[in-house]
């Protein structure tokens, strides 16, 4: 038996599309692609770090663009997003999968990796959807609205988009506590940001510089959620179905009880 | 602004508000030009979610609670004892601001009771709503209540401002609105519909001609009725949903299962039980109508007057209709796929696009999700088992209710324990 080959690449998309490069390059059959974070070594495999490439990536992405329509793209890196372990090889079969044909459906639900690919890609959607649902900006005293989230999935680059057009005349911040870092609009650009210190984000500290009048609005906010709810129709199921607990840290109404 | 009185204000007009089931945010898109505020993409967003299940995804409240009329269906009636508030249109134009700002909301859905005249009330529902786009640059959602009786003048400014306006007609029948609603009238209710609909027409087709036509209600229009508390059939209510779509180009017909919140020996005693699964089933049919290409007097007629509580409409349509089944889910066309019980519009659309690369069996179908507890007494498809004994309808209505569990099956048993 001939030992298997795992790839191991930075983390980031351009990262992935190097290594499906090097598959086709070097002709690695059955490869698994692990991100550097992910992986620990283990026996009778060989390991390969791989550089990230950006013409590599490029034109690995071109010739994928070339068969495929723009929700298959758009599916793809929705996909890749959802960093679920070993998503990598699901991908790296779709893509193959795509460059066989010489016209990739991507309508057959009947093939299993199709059928895959579609489903995360919503799960990941789902996410994103929620992010532009959940968040809560809370203004601080130098006139930014600052949220904090910990999405299930890597959704940031996703919701970019959504805030940029939806605020567009005020400035924000979206900082993903898990994977360390959030997204800055200045008034003319998004931009990505990180804090050496985490402690600047926590919420303890975005608390003490809160605005004057922020408090007053969590508090009539939270006054708005509890007056329109129905008693005689509680449906406790329901209501963690739509917003599971995880989720109520973000949020307001169902945090602060004055 | 005093930030308790404000408070009180909102907690009392909110709860006001709060039977007013429309919720939607979508349908009017709305582009956020020159760097504004807020935008619609014509997706919705439910920012939260109450305790009960519903979706808040705007600021709904009632511009006052003081009203003229006297309605018995209504928390806001004349003759009840309640405390009584007023925004004054600034508030409601900060409050929706502020919320907004903060992603708590996509809009502001305004309402009000009826003070002084109907006309009076719906300028200030206006100034609401033309303050927020004229001088806040706002782009988000903005639902209007149309006041019963308005003029067509008013009817017209409303509509420029706003996304969506509707008129809640309440009662299904003329004859109920007659008994609880004795100081309106039916007419007062259809004619701010009509202007809404005409207006809406016509600023199509000019747009067609002039691209600058300023947009007019482009979320439409949607209106709502409460169930159980008159008496009339299922039948009933969905004859005049289907009317007031037809004749109106409704986006939306609400149907709100009633609330006892005042005695009234012309309505259900306080305590009831909220219809919740009467008026699942009737969103149910709604939804066959529209979406499903079902023709109402499939599901409802003289010899069927109400639906089922312990099946779905369309599976109790089925059942009735066992000589049109089973059907081959590799060569059956889309409409009669959709109309197989257990298979759902995007269940629909994935075996139509599947079933070009091969015949689909069993594994195909699970996979796809459709709920085959359901479906597989209705359909055969790529593989030499299928459901092939002959059944009554009874028969196989028991056999597929042993095979589920309905959320709601809590509710049968309260039912039979009343008779133990």
């Amino acid at each position: 038996m001939n030992p298997q080959t795992i790839l191991v690449y930075d983390g980031s998309f351009d990262g992935f599309l190097s290594c499906i490069f090097i598959v086709y390059d070097q002709k690695i059959k059955n490869p698994i692609i692990r991100k550097a974070s992910q992986t620990n070594n283990q026996m009778f495999m060989i390991v390969e770090h791989i550089v990230t490439e950006e013409h590599k990536a490029h034109r690995v992405w071109k010739g994928f663009k070339e068969k495929t329509n723009a929700t298959q793209q758009r599916d793809f890196f929705k996909v890749f997003l959802s960093e679920i372990k070993g998503v990598e090889n699901t991908l790296l079969n779709y893509m193959r999968h795509v460059f066989e044909k010489t016209h990739a459906p991507s309508t057959d639900f009947s093939n299993k990796n199709i059928l895959k690919i579609t489903q995360v890609a919503k799960m990941v959607q789902r996410e994103k959807h929620r992010m532009e649902a959940f968040v809560r900006f809370q203004l601080t005293n130098d006139n930014v609205y600052v949220a904090t989230v910990a999405p299930d999935f890597n959704v940031l680059p996703l919701i970019s988009h959504h805030f940029k057009d939806r605020y567009a005349d005020q400035k924000w911040l979206i900082y993903d506590t898990t994977r360390k870092y959030g997204l800055y609009y200045n008034l003319s650009s998004v931009e990505i940001i990180t804090f050496e210190n985490s402690n600047t984000i926590s919420s303890k500290n975005i608390e003490k510089h809160y605005n004057g009048q922020e408090r007053d609005f969590q508090k009539l906010w939270s006054t708005y959620y509890r007056s329109v709810n129905i008693t005689s129709r509680k449906n406790t199921k329901l209501h963690l179905q739509h917003i599971p607990k995880r989720y109520w840290k973000y949020l307001i109404e169902k945090t602060n009880n004055s | 602004m005093s930030f308790d009185r404000i408070r009180e204000k909102l907690s009392i007009l909110a709860d006001a508000a709060k039977y007013d089931v429309s919720c939607a945010s979508s349908g009017g898109k709305r582009a956020n030009t020159q760097k504004g505020l807020g935008n619609n993409t014509g997706m919705g967003i439910c920012h939260t979610y109450t305790e009960d299940g519903r979706c808040v995804s705007l600021l709904k409240i009632l511009l006052t609670n003081h009203c003229i009329y006297d309605c018995a269906y209504c928390v806001t009636r004349k003759s009840n004892d309640i405390k009584r508030a007023a925004f004054k249109i600034q508030e409601v134009v900060d409050l929706t601001i502020n919320f907004y700002r903060r992603n708590y909301i996509e809009g502001l859905f305004l309402s009000s009771g009826i003070f002084k005249n109907s006309d009076y009330t719906m300028e200030r529902l206006i100034t609401v709503a033309k303050k927020l786009r004229l001088e806040e640059n706002f782009n988000g959602y903005i639902h209007l209540k149309s006041i019963p009786g308005a003029s067509d003048e008013l009817m017209r400014q409303a509509g420029l401002y706003a996304d969506r306006l509707s008129v809640n007609i309440e009662i299904p029948t003329v004859s109920g609105l007659k008994l609880l609603a004795p100081d309106k009238k039916h007419e007062d209710f259809i004619k701010p519909m009509q202007k809404v609909k005409n207006e809406i027409i016509q600023y199509k087709t000019e747009k067609k001609i002039i691209k600058s036509t300023p947009r007019y209600a482009p979320a439409g229009q949607s209106t709502q009725m409460i169930i159980g508390a008159t008496g009339e059939s299922d039948k009933d209510i969905m004859y005049s949903a289907t009317y007031y779509y037809k004749k109106f180009n409704m986006r939306r017909v609400y149907y709100s299962g009633y609330i006892p919140v005042m005695p009234d020996n012309r309505l259900p005693s306080i305590g009831t039980e909220v219809p919740t699964l009467r008026e699942n089933r009737l969103y149910q049919t709604d939804w066959l109508i529209r979406f499903y290409g079902f023709s109402i007097a499939e599901i409802l007629n003289t010899t069927h007057k109400n639906l089922d509580l312990d099946i779905d409409p369309k599976l109790s349509w089925a059942l009735r209709n066992l000589q049109l089944f089973p059907i081959d889910i590799n060569t059956a066309d889309k409409r009669t796929l959709a109309r197989v019980p257990g298979i759902g519009m995007a269940s629909v659309s994935k075996i139509v696009q599947a079933r070009k690369f091969r015949r689909l069996d069993w594994s195909h179908l699970k996979a796809i999700g459709i709920a085959t507890n359901r479906a597989q007494y209705f359909i055969t498809c790529n593989s030499k088992d299928f459901y092939s004994k002959d059944l009554t309808p009874i028969m196989l209505k028991n056999k597929i209710l042993k095979s589920t569990k309905s959320k709601y099956s809590n509710y049968f048993n309260q039912q039979l324990s009343l008779f133990s």
